[in-house]
């Protein structure tokens, strides 16, 4: 079997066209299973009595947000290292979905912030590194839009991208490096101190907001796969335009 | 539990119900969003294979 055989944008448009309903599928039946433990099994907690239940949107977001950056930023390493268009292409569609889940990340932290804190926003670490984090997705995708050869435009902004990934650790840790109102993590390697129907709920709802995001980028790079493919053979060889 | 006391939150309905519900819609507007693209692509790619066919 050739392992780079997918590499090739043909190939790989074809073949995510299959997955992307399976995916689509299993996502919603995870947000359906989370958001039904987070909501209905999952117990009030004794200090934040059903305000924490936030958790369950907040949590997962949050940690794609800044998972979805790593991810984004290795592609676009490996596009401009080993000039490789789709893994610059596959940075590209993952970018948008990033911001999103940042700035719902940020929303629903500012949601759980003010019956908590009695604050909205604070300028502390990780909120004020968290929102850099969306400037930097809003950044990638302005310059790559902003400069008109689409090679030049994925080396530009994979530059930036790699540069940028140094805010992700920031965010992770700066609940340990500085004094934040923002609390510590609590889950640890060491184990945790919540409640088994909250640790399930949260697992259920990260795995649903991954696959939701790998389901979205996967349809978004398709769309960048046709544009930047347009005057290819194989795409208008394709049923769906010959028809 | 009755539904008035499960969207009552207790009392941290607008907290819960205003994460939740921009979460939702932030969502449904990315795959709405991602869809009409894929759609507006694919009928232009369709329109310039159709004039290159008549043209050649």
């Amino acid at each position: 079997m050739n392992l780079f055989k997918y590499s090739s944008p043909s190939s790989f448009y074809g073949v995510v066209g299959k997955m992307i309903p399976w995916l689509a599928w299993s996502a919603a039946i995870l947000f359906v299973a989370g958001l039904y433990i987070g909501f209905f099994v999952a117990p009030s907690d004794t200090q934040q009595s059903e305000a924490y239940r936030i958790m369950f949107i907040h949590v997962p977001t949050s940690i794609l947000s800044m998972f979805i950056y790593l991810v984004m930023a290795g592609y676009a390493a490996i596009g401009l290292i080993f000039n490789t268009r789709l893994s610059s292409m596959m940075a590209s569609a993952l970018a948008p979905t990033g911001a999103l889940l940042t700035f719902i990340s940020l929303w629903t932290g500012a949601f759980w912030g003010k019956p908590m804190w009695g604050t909205w926003w604070v300028w502390d670490a990780r909120l004020t590194s968290e929102l850099i984090l969306m400037f930097l997705y809003f950044g990638f995708i302005a310059l790559h839009s902003s400069i008109d050869d689409p090679r030049r435009a994925d080396r530009a902004s994979a530059l930036l991208a790699i540069i940028g990934s140094v805010n992700v650790p920031i965010i992770y840790f700066s609940v340990q490096w500085w004094n934040t109102l923002h609390q510590g993590a609590t889950v640890k390697l060491t184990g945790t101190s919540m409640h088994i129907a909250m640790q399930q709920g949260m697992y259920t709802m990260i795995l649903a907001v991954w696959l939701y995001a790998i389901t979205v980028s996967l349809m978004r790079v398709r769309n960048i796969i046709l544009e930047r493919e347009c005057k290819a053979q194989w795409v208008s060889e394709l049923p769906e335009i010959r028809r | 539990m009755n539904w008035s006391d499960f969207f009552a939150m207790n009392g941290y309905a607008l907290y819960v119900w205003g994460s939740y519900g921009m979460a939702l819609l932030a969502l449904l507007i990315e795959i709405i969003v991602v869809r009409r693209k894929g759609i507006a692509v694919l009928r232009r790619l369709r329109i310039v294979r159709n004039t290159e066919d008549t043209v050649l």
